[in-house]
């Protein structure tokens, strides 16, 4: 198994999340579906170190997370999150993908390769030498997508990536993570409040209800036969929230 | 309005004959308000990065600091200076007073708040989601500070500006910890001030004209490098 949680929750003034058990298995595509404010993007955060939990006990790869800082980093650089609010570094195209590879130290022409490769990927080669901010939001999704995946993590986390994208740059999305899943075997766990598209996309489906898991399976089995009824009512459309 | 016509032409006969007193002036000027903004860059730009990508209620106390000697009247950080320097002071044995490094120090405690405080505003702008992008692409803490600022030059860089401007125009504590010595410590404003309480009104305007050269090429240089952050 890629992650295992164990008894994590995260507090602030209360309780936002509590999970009992997580286990996320490599090679899958995971769908995170939920109301708005059910802890969605919390456990996301978690899972990627960016927000330490209030308790519960963390494993990547079986290992628990090291103490130390510069360990923590080694396991931090197996996964990346692409956040909901695309932001992109104020410089190049290009340069912005080749961002985490510079990170990792890797060489000049690994790096120009890699950049190259998924820039043509993507579609965007021609954009390359063109500022970031000056590209649409589907082009700079699919930007963000390729840089957090230029080194090739273990791990991909996708914060609602086709929030606010006209259905072309979505029906693109899907299928750049639906490759990336299959051609590279990178896992994948996406939040989205899109039932369809987690239909559309995911293997497994973890609905998040108040902060809580109320239940998780294969995706076939969470749309047609659901066991709890808060599921049924949010993947019918009738969970008002 | 008379005095104003020949102060332009005064501005402009000082220019162009080169005066070698002038250039003199002119060139501390510049070394001493260079060298102060530089340091209060140092110190304020990764000071307001720290601050910055706090959260607000941990700095509450730390900004209401900032902010008020970010409004410091120049006399009163001269005075302070002055008695740091000064014979009795702590650091009178360095015989620094009455020299271009005391004016410098004098500057940088001016404008080191300035720069401090305007970073800070505006790494707190977006810092914080610029950090967590970075650290998730795999950065390590000193490249994730790094990009933050990298990316909020355009904000650091006015706070640069303002700094510069400040302490370019200034004339209380220079005035305070430099003395106005002919050939030593004259710079621009107190040279301005000088030239006003003798009458010279025409050489005062004339100076303050090419003040205001000297700081709009320095600014223009600042804005062009700014300008150059931002999207074509």
């Amino acid at each position: 198994m890629l992650i295992e949680l164990i008894g994590i929750n995260k507090k602030y003034d209360k309780e936002v999340l509590k999970v009992d058990k997580l286990v996320l298995k490599e090679g899958l595509v995971y769908g995170i579906i939920g109301p708005s404010g059910a802890g969605k993007s919390t456990l996301l955060r978690i899972i990627n170190l960016l927000t330490p939990p209030s308790s519960g006990t963390y494993y990547f790869m079986g290992r628990s997370l090291p103490a130390n800082g510069k360990e923590r980093l080694q396991l931090q650089r197996n996964m990346a999150l692409v956040f909901q609010n695309t932001l992109l570094f104020r410089d190049s195209v290009w340069n912005n993908v080749a961002y985490g590879l510079k990170a990792r130290g890797y060489g000049r022409i690994e790096i120009e390769q890699r950049v190259d490769a998924l820039l043509e990927q993507v579609g965007l080669k021609d954009l390359a030498a063109r500022r970031a901010d000056t590209l649409s939001g589907g082009e700079a999704q699919r930007i963000a997508i390729a840089r957090a995946v230029a080194f090739e993590p273990k791990l991909l986390l996708l914060d609602e990536p086709t929030a606010n994208l006209d259905p072309g740059n979505i029906e693109l999305i899907e299928k750049m993570i639906k490759t990336l899943n299959s051609t590279k075997s990178i896992t994948v766990v996406m939040v989205t409040h899109n039932v369809f598209q987690a239909r559309r996309i995911a293997h497994e489906v973890i609905f998040i209800h108040e902060g809580n898991i109320v239940e998780a399976g294969p995706a076939e089995q969470i749309f047609t036969d659901p066991k709890d009824p808060r599921t049924r009512d949010f993947v019918e459309g009738r969970m008002i929230y | 309005m008379l005095r104003l016509y020949e102060g332009i032409i005064e501005a402009f006969r000082l220019i162009l004959a080169f005066d070698p007193a002038l250039l003199e002036i002119v060139l501390l000027s510049l070394r001493v308000s260079v060298i102060a903004i530089f340091i209060s860059t140092l110190l304020g730009v990764p000071l307001g990065t720290l601050l910055g990508l706090k959260p607000e209620k941990r700095t509450r106390l730390i900004n209401k600091i900032i902010f008020t000697f970010m409004g410091m009247p120049p006399v009163v950080a001269g005075l302070i200076i002055y008695l740091i320097l000064s014979r009795q002071g702590p650091l009178g044995v360095l015989g620094l007073l009455y020299t271009p490094s005391a004016m410098i120090i004098a500057q940088v405690f001016l404008a080191t708040p300035i720069v401090t405080g305007l970073t800070m505003v505006g790494i707190r702008a977006k810092g914080s989601e610029i950090e967590e992008l970075a650290r998730s692409l795999g950065a390590g803490s000193a490249l994730a500070a790094w990009t933050v600022v990298k990316e909020s030059r355009i904000a650091i860089l006015g706070a640069i500006i303002t700094g510069f401007s400040r302490v370019v125009a200034e004339v209380g504590a220079v005035m305070i910890v430099g003395g106005n010595i002919a050939g030593r410590t004259r710079v621009m404003t107190t040279a301005i001030v000088l030239e006003t309480r003798k009458g010279n009104f025409e050489l005062a305007i004339g100076l303050g004209i090419i003040l205001l050269l000297v700081s709009f090429i320095i600014n223009s240089i600042l804005y062009n490098i700014q300008r150059g952050g931002k999207a074509n």
